[in-house]
């Protein structure tokens, strides 16, 4: 077969330097999404997860890894195409890197199913997080709603009364706004549903103006977000309506896109570049000397991701084969996040805490995501109960 | 009363947006019979050029300029590799063969500037709002873009009716082969007036820069409705597109504005009225045009009788 | 495609060594899963399985745009209506939630393709009774905002998980055979692909296929006989819609997964590429081009992240040098032999 994806080259020559004595690498397989406007989600969770694996020695948990890359371009059906070249033809037991809930609703059942480990270092969708949560299945990013918990959290600690949600009309928007109102508990001044082709807000802004809400929550991943933030705010709306969003509507990236028009807005997340502890110190500097940008939080998933895995191989010496010991190391979660606190709640999503950020101009001019305080602590998630590990 | 008076502007300024991608479109069609699905591919290369070198120089005046170049260039180019061979074939192969441009445009795109959204700052002078009538004020940035819209449209009804190049044009489109024997370099021609078609493109992405967000896969975003604005006023008429982009602009945003509202007073279901709104309106404009479609096949100014 | 003559092969082969052929492909076809596993690539079944189903739905649409000369753009739309009948079912039957009132749910094969062939029939009738009032390029356009309004609509479906798509947790039962198996799966999947492909080749030597090849060549001659042109076009409109939602339906059931990605335009030009790349009016064509299209997309993504820089522009080479797709050029290769 011909070379495939980004094999990890330290892994690569260290295998091939001493063949006798290596032992042969475990083979991680990352499907990610790296076309289309969703690609830079999948490229820093693959860009933080080589990191990790470089900065061991092109080992993780002091066993030699291979990571395979492949890219799914937000297809479902690619997705599974790939998951079955990976388990069958490559015999890979572990698997990563899916970044959009739709592609793992489709992939994750096939890989469960065929004994495989899968974890998540993105979506994180309520169907997997309840009854049928799996032993085998590890979130390590968040489950969905709870970004939009903390959104609703934040809002509710800052004293707002009165809000206006807004989010696209397809599963992830309703779901998004179900957990908001879930922590917000206020008055609801309207809600609209936007369309995932929408490009011009204009009417959306008339509407919130005439209903002039407290605080204004919105739910648009991506190139939509950018959109809706640059029209709110020459609508003039930025001055008059604080905004409270979750981490996927604002990250560093959307930041930089956004520009003076995020001023001010305010942002929950499990995880900022300005944390101050030793891990992501080290993080955060790294990344930025080995790819000259400053990380999003999907880098920091993707980060986190490669440790806790690190931490189980250590503790099963570098086998994957025995899957129901690796699974049973992998739930110790016995590794230093870059976010702080981190365990596995019972369904293996995490329980952590949130904080509050906000745009601000820093020192050198640039705006940038400021941690204020924390929203929530030890938080896991609504479905936790109805998981039967 | 302001509010209806706002939401009937933020349609009017959505339909002229629609007209600016349409045009181009509509346009090339007219005249070579060509349809060029990478019409979007040029309008997210006119949004990248400009957003580069607006990075680069931090002057919007450098920069639209720029945008309207590289999408024109780009365009030429087009025609001259590919879409020239393509004028004697029917429309599948035209469909086809630039449906691989927009994989290619989309690809070479994310190489050269990467997978993040870029940014475009909104020049000052077209910054903050102007209040219009009492307890209303509109955004600068929207109003430009009715004016620039309007702006093109004349200077297109101006090229076409009233210029030498406008008479080479109409004759080119009705005979082509007359025109060539009457000693008229049609192929030149027909890559300038590519270059006009890409270049229309590229000024939508211009001004759509600093208000959308500029990133791979923008020019897909809008390609279908661009393709029902020209359905609706007839495909190959620069006047229909017109007429089509303002009634798709100004019915897609009333229907997102008054939907909700009307639907929440029949249902009991808040939430579930807003879901159903919503799904409605997004397909509004396609009703829209079946219904147009039933009545008038052709669309509603046809370009030739 | 107006030009007639883009059947340059089907002189030169005598029907006999035609036949000879195509009973070795066929052979060749059966015994894949052994070769593949004897290979050490197993994972190549569930890749035939998908290339044998893409060739039902792309032979489907070449009976509308090959024959038919009705350009398309939206025969995603049946596809995904296709699959989402097998989800649906599927779910109802699981849940045990009565479906129109009516406990409908199930997950019987027998009964589910027949029924997604039902309802995406249906679909096509209705939309392709308005959309065949038009005709060129408004055609194109107008199939392409129906199919996309089916797809939106999908999306805001929320009690069929919306944009998340549907869980076909297990694939449908058939008697006596286990479909969970991926080579007894591909077998099923061969068999509706032979089935179609003879009922294809039966419609397009019919009375009807002929006239419909007249309509396609001069819908103005053909009506001034006194053919109903409208009800021809409207007829083949409607069996490549069917085909279509059988081909949704398998798919359906080999991914085991439904979504409204199904749906999207892309889609509906991947099925166009396929039958072109392919040949347009040829019978086998349209599996050449699903094998070929999927094999290449495959192998380019597996080879390097930016495969689509590679993949568009040999798109564009092949449809502007190889007129009548590659069985034309295959045809001409082995005409130049002789």
């Amino acid at each position: 077969m011909s070379l495939k994806g980004s094999i990890s080259a330290a892994a690569l020559a260290l295998f091939m330097a001493s063949p006798a004595f290596a032992q042969a690498p475990v083979k991680i397989g990352m499907i990610t999404t790296l076309s289309g406007p969703g690609g830079y989600l999948g490229q820093d969770v693959r860009d933080a997860f080589n990191l990790a694996v470089e900065l061991e020695g092109g080992k993780l948990g002091g066993a030699p890894v291979q990571v395979i890359v492949e890219d799914d371009a937000l297809k479902p059906g690619q997705g599974k195409e790939i998951a079955e070249r990976f388990m069958k033809t490559e015999k890979i037991k572990l698997l990563t890197g899916i970044i959009f809930s739709n592609v793992a609703g489709a992939v994750v059942p096939d890989i469960l199913d065929n004994d495989g480990v899968y974890v998540s270092p993105n979506a994180g969708p309520s169907n997997f997080a309840g009854k049928e949560c799996h032993k085998n299945y590890f979130v390590v990013s968040w489950q969905n709603d709870t970004l939009h918990e903390s959104a609703g959290q934040n809002a509710r600690n800052l004293g707002y009364k009165k809000a206006f949600v807004l989010a696209p009309n397809y599963q992830a928007g309703k779901d998004a706004i179900a957990g908001f109102k879930r922590m917000f508990k206020g008055d609801v001044a309207g809600e609209i549903y936007t369309r995932l082709d929408q490009t011009d807000f204009a009417a959306e802004m008339a509407q919130i103006r005439a209903a002039n809400p407290d605080v204004v929550f919105q739910f648009h991943p991506g190139g939509l977000g950018i959109a809706f933030m640059r029209q709110y705010a020459q609508a003039g709306l930025l001055e008059k309506t604080p905004m409270v969003v979750a981490s996927p509507s604002l990250d560093s990236v959307i930041l930089k896109a956004v520009g003076d028009a995020a001023a001010g807005v305010n942002v929950s997340s499990h995880w900022n570049s300005d944390f101050d502890n030793a891990a992501n110190k080290k993080f955060v500097a790294e990344f930025q000397k080995k790819y000259n940008r400053l990380p999003t939080y999907y880098a920091s998933q993707g980060y986190d991701t490669a440790l806790s895995i690190a931490a189980a191989l250590k503790a099963t010496g570098g086998k994957v084969d025995d899957v129901a010991a690796f699974s049973k190391a992998m739930a110790k979660a016995d590794f230093q996040s870059v976010r702080g606190n981190f365990k596995f709640g019972p369904n293996q999503h995490p329980v952590h805490d949130w904080f509050a950020l906000k745009v601000e101009k820093g020192a050198d001019g640039q705006l940038a995501l400021v941690t204020k305080g924390k929203v929530l602590e030890n938080h896991g998630d609504f479905y936790a109960k109805d998981c039967k590990l | 009363m302001p509010l209806l008076i706002e939401q009937a502007l933020n349609g009017v300024q959505l339909g002229f947006m629609l007209f600016l991608l349409a045009a181009g479109l509509t346009l090339i069609f007219g005249i070579m019979g060509v349809i060029n699905l990478a019409q979007g591919s040029l309008y997210m290369i006119g949004a990248y050029a400009t957003a580069a070198v607006a990075a680069k120089t931090g002057s919007f005046l450098l920069a639209a300029p720029a945008g309207l170049a590289a999408a024109a260039l780009a365009g030429m180019s087009m025609e001259y590799l590919v879409v020239r061979r393509l004028y004697a074939r029917d429309h599948l192969d035209q469909v086809l063969a630039t449906f691989g441009l927009i994989l290619f445009f989309n690809q070479l795109t994310t190489i050269l500037f990467g997978r993040q959204p870029l940014f475009v700052e909104i020049p000052p002078f077209l910054n903050g709002s102007v209040p219009i009538v009492e307890g209303l004020r509109y955004p600068v940035y929207r109003l430009a873009i009715i004016a620039v819209g309007l702006a093109t449209a004349i200077a297109l009804y101006v090229l076409i009716a009233r210029t030498r190049l406008g008479m080479l044009i109409r004759a080119g489109a009705t005979n082509r082969d007359m025109v060539r024997a009457l000693g008229v370099d049609i192929r030149l021609l027909y890559t300038v007036l590519f270059g006009v078609g890409a270049m229309l493109a590229g000024l939508a992405g211009v001004m759509a820069g600093p208000i959308l967000s500029v990133q791979v896969g923008m020019g897909e975003q809008v390609l279908i409705l661009t393709f029902v604005v020209v359905v609706i006023g007839g495909v190959g008429s620069i006047r229909g597109a017109f007429v089509g982009a303002l009634v798709v602009g100004v019915v897609d945003t009333l229907l997102r504005a008054v939907l909700p509202g009307l639907l929440r007073q029949l249902m009991s279901s808040g939430s579930e009225a807003d879901a159903l709104a919503s799904g409605l309106s997004a397909m509004g404009v396609y009703m829209l045009m079946a219904i147009v479609l039933l009545i008038r096949p052709k669309g509603l100014l046809p370009a030739h009788g | 495609m107006a030009d007639p003559s883009n059947k340059p092969a089907r002189p030169l082969l005598s029907s006999v060594r035609r036949r000879l052929l195509v009973a070795l492909l066929l052979v060749g076809l059966v015994v894949l899963p052994y070769l593949a596993s004897l290979a050490g690539q197993p994972a190549l079944v569930s890749l035939a399985t998908r290339i044998v189903i893409l060739a039902i739905a792309a032979a489907s649409l070449n009976l509308a745009l090959g024959y038919g000369g009705l350009i398309s753009f939206g025969h995603a739309a049946w596809y995904g209506v296709g699959a989402y009948v097998v989800g649906v079912l599927y779910r109802h039957f699981v849940t045990g939630d009565l479906l129109f009132g009516l406990p409908l749910g199930t997950d019987q094969l027998l009964i589910t393709l027949p029924a997604a062939i039902l309802v995406s029939g249906l679909f096509a009738a209705g939309f392709g009774a308005l959309s065949l009032r038009t005709s060129g390029v408004q055609f194109i356009m107008i199939t392409l905002a129906f199919a996309q309004m089916i797809f939106f609509f999908f999306v805001a479906l929320k009690a069929y998980g919306g944009d998340d798509g549907l869980i076909v947790r297990r694939r449908n039962a058939l008697p006596f055979v286990d479909t969970r198996d991926s080579a007894t799966f591909y077998w099923v999947s061969l068999f509706f692909a032979v089935a179609w492909f003879a009922f294809m080749g039966r419609v397009v030597r019919s009375r009807f296929g002929k006239v419909l090849a007249g309509v396609r060549q001069s819908e103005r001659r053909m009506a001034a006989i006194g053919v109903p042109t409208y009800r021809y076009k409207l007829a083949a409109f409607v069996i490549s819609g069917m085909g279509a939602g059988l081909a949704g339906a398998l798919m359906a059931n080999h991914a085991r997964f439904v979504s409204p990605d199904m749906l999207h335009w892309t889609q509906s030009g991947e099925f166009m590429i396929m039958v072109i790349l392919g040949g347009a009016g040829t019978l086998l064509g349209p599996a050449l081009g699903a094998a070929v299209l999927i094999g290449l997309e495959t192998q380019l993504a597996a080879w390097t992240e930016h495969w689509q820089v590679i993949l568009g522009p040999l798109l564009v080479l092949m449809i502007l040098f190889t007129r009548g797709g590659l069985s034309g050029l295959l045809g001409l290769l082995r005409g130049g032999g002789r």
